[in-house]
C-alpha cells in the first residue's frame, strides 16, 4: 500500500484477509457497544463496575470517555478488548459489535486474533506495561512473528520502521534497547508503535498521557492524532483530564459510577453541559479569571459500586437533586436536535438526568 | 555489562580476602584462648622446650603472635595466603598434604553436588511453575505442603529415614528375588566405588531436598506475582497466545529471583553436603571435614573449609553475572 | 532446614516488580464503619482468620510453655532413670517409653524442649538485634557507614552458615547452650542486616520521612517513630522463620558432634542418640524427638509464611 494512498473500506478489506472475521459487515458501525455490563465478584460482595454502557464509534472518529478514577472506564475498555481479569471480573451482559460481529460471543481463539489486528490498546504507565527484560525490538517484532508468521529479521525490520513512524530518533540503534533506557514520552511512543503495528481499525488509549509531563503530553497526543488521521482509525480516548479532551475528541461520553451520564459533541459539552455531574466537573476547573474566588468542588465521594444507592447514582452529591432522583433511576434521555448532534451520523445528545432541561438552561 | 562485571569483581576480591581472613582470625583466636595445639599433642606429658618447638613448627603454629591474645596475626595470614596461592594447604597430623586429601575427596563431592543441583533446578522449577500457574489448585496445595515439610525436617533426619527406608526396600527386593546388581548400586545406603554415579543418586536427592523446596516455593510465588504484572496484560492485549504470554514473557521475569537465590542455595548445599556425606558414608570433602572436627584436627578442618569458602564465593560471582544477563535493568550502563 | 540465610528473601527482594493497575474500585469504600486500616491492623485481622496461622501459633505457644514450665506438662522426673527399663517400648504411664538409660522418654522430651527452644530464642534475639541495628545504621546513614557495614556483612556471608558454625564450635572447647547460641549469632546476623538495610532504604525515601526531616526531627526520632515501624515487617517475618531454622540448626550441629552434649538433654541430643538404635527395633527413640522437632519447626515456618503474606502490601 503506498504511503499516500487513503485507505478506503475496499482496500482495507483486501489487506485484512489474514485477520478477517467471518460475517463482518463492512457497512455496519465500526464499533458499537450496547448495554455492556461487567461485574466484579469478590468475597466482600459484588461490584457492578459497568452497568449498562453504550456508545458507538466510526472510522476516523475520536470518542473520549471521561470520568474520575473508579468510574469503570478502564474496565469498559478491558471488557471490549477481552482482557478482563476473570476471576474476579465477569462480563454479564451486552454486546460489543465490531462491524456487526459480537466480539463477546466469539470463540477464544478468534477473539485472540482480533486483538492487535482489529482493536489495539495502549496503557497508562508504559514502564510497567512493557516487559522490562526484552528489547523494544523484540516486543515489537513478536507481533509480526506471531500474527503474520514473519521471520526474526523481517520482524526486526518492521520494528525499525515502526519506531521511525512514531518519530523515535536513531531507530536502528534504539531497537536493541530496553524499555528502561527510554524516557517516559519515548516509552509511550513505543507503546503506540506496538499498538499500531498490525494496522488495527480501532485504538483504545487508556489514559495515555496521565503519567507524562505536560509538554510531552502534547507531543504524544499530537502524534496520536496524526497517526489516527493517516490511518482513518477509530480512537477511544479514556481520560479524566478535560483539557486533553478538548483538543482531540469529537464526541464525549461522560461516565459516573459505571454508567454513561451524558453524551455530547465536544463543543456542546463545554458550552452547555446537560448533566449536573458534567456541569460540576467543568465548574471545578480552576480558571485565571476566577482569581480570588473559592475553588468549587464536588462535595462527597463516588458511591461504593457494591452498594449503589437507589435512584440516580449522582443524587447524593447533586445540587439539582429532588425527591424523584432518589427513587427513579434516570434513563439516558435523548435531547432534541436543537441541542446539537453528537457525530456525523446524526446521533442525538443524551443525558441521564430527570431535570436535564434545567441543567442545560442554567 | 562489562562495567557491571568489573564492579562485581572489585567487590569480590576484598570479600574473598575478608572471608578467608575471618576464618583465619577465628582459628588464631581459638589457639590464643585454648593454647597451642602442639601442646595438646603431648597430652598429659610435659615435653621439653625443643620438642615443643619442633612439633609447633610441624603444625605451623610456631609464630609468637599466637601467644598474644587478640593479635590478628596479619603477617601469619599473609604467609598463609601466599601458601594457599601456590597450592600449599598445609598437612594433617600425619604429614599428609591437605591438597592430597582434597584431590581424593573432591571428585566424589563434585559428583554429589552436581547431581543435587540438577535435581534441585529441574524438579524445583518444574514443581514451582506447576503450582504457580494453577494458583489454588490441587498441585498448588501439594507443592505448598510438601515444600514446607521438606524445609522443616533437618537434613540429617531426612537422610536417616531415607536410609532406613532403603534397608527395608533392599530386604524386600531380596525377598522377591529382584535384587539385581544394577538396582542395588542405586538403592544402597553407602557409597560404592564400583558405582561412582549410581550410588550417589539417593544421597543427591536427600541433599537436594531443602534447595528443591526453596526453589519451588520461590518459583511459585514469583510466578504468581508476575502473572499479575501490567506487562502480562499488555502481552494479552497484543493477541499473543496464552502459552507465549506465560512461557516467554512471564517465565523469564519469574526466574530472575530464582536464579539469584541459587547463589545462597549453593551455600546451603555445601552445609548439607557435610551432613549427607556423613550419613551415607561418602568419602567426600564434607565427611573429611567432619572427621577432622571429631579428631580435633584444626590444620585440616580450616584449610578444607577455606577451600569451600573460596568455591562458594566464586559460584556467587557467577550467579551475579548470570543475574545481570537475565535482568538488563541491573546492568546500569 | 538448617540455614536461616536461605529462608529470608521472598521474590520481592531486589526485583522491582510491576505494580498491578487498578482494575476494580474497592467495594465498600467510604461510608462504611471506621476501620483501622493500618498495615498491622489489616494483617492482624487477616491472620486471625487464617486457620494455618492460628494452629501453628497455638502449637508454638504450647511448645514455649513446655520449655518454660515443664512441670506443667509432666510430673515425672526425667532424671529418675532405671537402667532396667532402658529402651523399653511405650507402656501405660509412660506413653513414649524409655530412653537408653531408662529415663521416661516423655519427660525427657518435655524437658528437652528447654535447651532446644532456649538456643533458638536466644540466637534469634541476638542475631535480630545485631542485624537490625547494623541494618538500620547502614540503611539510614549510607555512604561510608553503609560501605563498611556492607563489606563486613559480605565477609561473614561469604562463609556458608553450617560450615562456619561447625568451624567455630570445633575450635571452642566448651559445648553448652551459650557457645552454640554465640556461634549461631556470629554467622546468622548478616541475613537480618541485609533485610533491614533494604527495608530502611526503601522507607527512608518515603515522603513522610522527608517531611519529618524537613520539620527538624532528630535522626533518632525519625528512625524510631517513622522508619522503624514500617521497615520492621520483613525483619519480623524472617525472625519468626529463623526461630524454626535455629531449632533445626542446633539439632544438626549436635548430630555433627559440635552442638549440645549429654548430660544436657535437648531434642538434638535425643535424636542423635536415637538414630543409632532405630534399626534394632526401638524406633520410638528416634520418632519421639523427631516428632517434637518437626512439629515445632513446621509451626514456626508456617507462622512466618502467614505473617509474610499478611504483611505484604502488594497482596492487598
Amino acid at each position: 500500500m503506498r504511503a499516500d494512498a487513503r485507505p478506503t473500506a475496499a482496500t482495507k478489506g483486501r489487506h485484512r484477509h489474514h485477520s478477517r472475521l467471518a460475517d463482518v459487515n463492512p457497512n455496519a458501525t465500526l464499533l458499537d457497544v450496547r448495554d455492556l455490563k461487567v461485574e466484579f465478584r469478590t468475597r466482600y460482595g459484588v461490584s457492578k463496575a459497568v452497568n449498562g454502557v453504550s456508545f458507538s464509534l466510526e472510522a476516523g472518529e475520536t470518542l473520549a470517555i471521561l470520568g474520575e478514577s473508579g468510574c469503570g472506564k478502564s474496565v469498559t475498555a478491558q471488557a471490549i478488548m477481552g482482557i478482563l481479569d476473570t476471576p474476579p471480573g465477569y462480563v454479564t451482559g451486552g454486546q460489543v459489535l465490531y462491524r456487526g460481529v459480537d466480539l463477546l460471543r466469539l470463540a477464544s481463539e478468534e477473539r485472540r486474533k482480533s486483538r492487535a489486528n482489529l482493536i489495539a490498546m495502549i496503557f497508562q504507565d508504559a514502564l510497567s506495561a512493557l516487559n522490562p527484560v526484552f528489547t523494544v525490538g523484540f516486543q515489537l517484532g513478536e507481533l509480526f512473528r506471531v500474527h503474520r508468521g514473519m521471520s526474526r529479521s523481517d520482524g526486526r525490520k518492521k520494528a525499525i520502521e515502526l519506531l521511525d513512524l512514531v518519530k523515535i530518533p536513531a531507530a536502528r540503534q534504539r531497537v536493541t534497547d530496553f524499555p528502561h533506557q527510554f524516557s517516559g514520552g519515548m516509552r509511550q511512543r513505543v507503546m503506540i508503535a506496538m499498538a499500531l503495528a498490525l494496522d488495527p481499525d480501532v485504538l483504545i488509549a487508556d489514559e495515555p498521557t496521565t503519567a507524562l509531563d505536560v509538554t510531552v503530553q502534547a507531543q504524544v497526543m499530537n502524534l496520536l492524532a496524526e497517526l489516527q488521521r493517516e490511518r482513518n482509525m477509530g480512537m477511544i480516548l479514556i481520560t479524566h483530564d478535560m483539557g486533553v479532551v478538548a483538543d482531540v475528541a469529537e464526541k464525549i461520553s461522560v461516565m459516573y459510577a459505571g454508567k454513561i451520564v451524558e453524551r455530547a459533541g465536544v463543543h456542546e459539552i463545554y458550552a452547555s453541559p446537560a448533566h449536573p455531574y458534567t456541569k460540576a466537573l467543568l465548574e471545578s476547573i480552576p480558571r485565571v479569571d476566577m482569581k480570588g474566588h473559592e475553588l468549587s468542588v464536588i462535595k462527597g465521594l463516588p458511591p461504593a459500586l457494591s452498594n449503589l444507592p437507589p435512584g440516580c447514582n449522582f443524587a447524593p452529591r447533586c445540587r439539582f437533586a429532588r425527591d424523584r432522583c432518589r427513587h427513579d433511576v434516570p434513563p439516558l434521555y435523548q435531547l432534541g436536535s436543537e441541542y446539537g448532534r453528537v457525530d456525523a451520523t446524526g446521533t442525538l445528545r443524551g443525558s441521564a438526568c430527570h431535570y436535564w432541561e434545567e441543567v442545560v438552561a442554567r | 555489562m562489562g562495567r557491571y562485571v568489573i564492579r562485581r569483581l572489585l567487590q569480590f576480591i576484598p570479600t574473598l580476602i575478608g572471608s578467608v581472613f575471618l576464618l583465619h582470625y577465628i582459628v588464631v583466636l581459638g589457639i590464643q584462648f585454648r593454647g597451642n595445639p602442639a601442646r595438646a599433642f603431648f597430652g598429659d606429658r610435659t615435653p621439653s622446650p625443643e620438642m615443643l618447638e619442633a612439633v609447633k613448627r610441624l603444625f605451623n603454629t610456631d609464630d609468637p603472635c599466637l601467644s598474644r591474645t587478640g593479635d590478628p596475626c596479619v603477617a601469619l595470614f599473609v604467609e598463609r595466603v601466599g601458601n594457599l596461592a601456590v597450592g600449599d594447604f598445609g598437612t594433617d597430623y600425619n604429614g599428609r598434604a591437605v591438597t592430597e586429601i582434597i584431590g581424593d575427596a573432591l571428585p566424589v563431592t563434585v559428583r554429589l553436588a552436581l547431581m543435587a543441583i540438577v535435581i534441585q533446578i529441574l524438579i524445583g522449577i518444574f514443581a514451582g511453575a506447576l503450582a504457580g500457574l494453577r494458583g489454588g489448585g490441587f498441585w498448588d496445595y501439594v507443592v505448598k505442603i510438601s515444600t514446607v515439610l521438606l524445609i522443616s525436617v533437618p537434613i540429617f533426619v531426612l537422610g536417616r529415614f531415607v536410609q532406613l527406608g532403603i534397608v527395608e526396600v533392599v530386604q524386600w527386593l531380596r525377598g522377591e528375588d529382584l535384587a539385581s546388581p544394577a538396582l542395588l548400586s542405586v538403592i544402597t545406603v553407602t557409597y560404592k566405588v564400583s558405582a561412582p554415579w549410581a550410588s550417589l543418586i539417593v544421597p543427591a536427592f536427600v541433599l537436594a531436598s531443602v534447595g528443591l523446596a526453596t526453589t519451588a516455593r520461590l518459583t511459585r510465588t514469583s510466578l504468581m506475582e508476575n502473572l499479575r504484572g501490567d506487562y502480562v496484560r499488555t502481552a494479552v492485549a497484543k493477541g499473543l497466545p496464552r502459552r507465549r504470554v506465560v512461557g516467554v514473557h512471564t517465565l523469564r521475569n519469574s526466574l530472575i529471583p530464582v536464579v539469584t537465590d541459587l547463589g545462597l542455595s549453593f551455600g546451603v548445599l555445601l552445609g548439607g553436603a557435610v551432613v549427607t556425606e556423613t550419613i551415607f558414608n561418602i568419602p567426600g570433602i564434607g565427611s573429611e571435614i567432619v572427621e577432622a572436627v571429631q579428631r580435633n584436627e584444626g590444620p585440616v578442618t580450616v584449610p578444607l573449609v577455606t577451600f569451600l569458602v573460596i568455591i562458594y564465593l566464586f559460584v556467587n560471582l557467577l550467579v551475579d553475572v548470570l543475574y545481570a544477563v537475565l535482568d538488563p535493568r541491573i546492568r546500569l550502563d | 532446614m538448617t540455614d536461616p540465610t536461605q529462608i529470608s528473601a521472598g521474590p520481592t527482594q531486589g526485583v522491582p516488580s510491576a505494580p498491578s493497575a487498578e482494575t476494580a474500585p474497592p467495594p465498600g469504600s467510604a461510608p462504611q464503619k471506621e476501620r483501622n486500616a493500618s498495615l498491622w491492623a489489616d494483617a492482624g485481622r487477616e491472620l486471625i482468620r487464617n486457620p494455618v496461622f492460628v494452629i501453628s501459633t497455638i502449637v508454638v505457644l504450647l511448645v514455649m510453655s513446655m520449655a518454660l514450665l515443664p512441670w506443667l506438662w509432666t510430673s515425672t522426673d526425667p532424671t529418675q532413670c532405671e537402667i532396667n527399663f532402658g529402651k523399653d517400648r511405650p507402656t501405660a504411664g509412660h506413653i513414649f517409653g524409655f530412653s537408653i538409660q531408662g529415663c521416661d522418654y516423655y519427660a525427657q522430651a518435655i524437658y528437652g524442649s528447654g535447651p532446644s527452644i532456649a538456643v533458638a530464642v536466644l540466637a534469634t534475639l541476638g542475631s535480630t538485634l545485631i542485624g537490625g541495628i547494623t541494618g538500620i545504621l547502614a540503611g539510614y546513614y549510607g555512604r561510608w557507614v553503609d560501605a563498611v557495614i556492607s563489606r563486613f556483612t559480605d565477609m561473614v556471608l561469604g562463609i556458608p552458615f553450617l560450615l562456619g558454625t561447625l568451624t567455630l564450635l570445633s575450635l571452642v572447647p566448651l559445648r553448652n547452650v551459650y557457645t552454640v547460641v554465640l556461634a549461631l549469632i556470629a554467622l546468622g546476623w548478616p541475613t537480618t542486616t541485609r533485610i533491614m538495610r533494604a527495608s530502611v532504604i526503601a522507607t527512608r525515601n518515603m515522603d513522610y520521612v522527608q517531611a519529618a526531616r524537613s520539620l527538624g526531627a532528630s535522626d533518632m526520632r525519625i528512625i524510631f517513630r517513622h522508619v522503624l515501624p514500617n521497615a520492621i515487617a520483613p525483619v519480623i517475618v524472617v525472625a519468626t522463620i529463623a526461630l524454626g531454622a535455629y531449632v533445626g540448626a542446633e539439632a544438626t550441629l549436635t548430630f555433627l558432634g559440635v552442638g549440645l552434649r549429654p548430660p544436657t538433654v535437648s531434642w538434638g541430643v535425643m535424636i542423635d542418640q536415637g538414630t543409632e538404635w532405630v534399626l534394632s527395633g526401638v524406633p520410638h527413640l528416634l520418632l519421639v524427638p523427631v516428632g517434637f522437632l518437626v512439629a515445632t519447626v513446621l509451626s514456626f515456618i508456617l507462622m512466618g509464611d502467614a505473617l509474610r503474606d499478611a504483611l505484604d502490601p502488594k497482596l492487598r
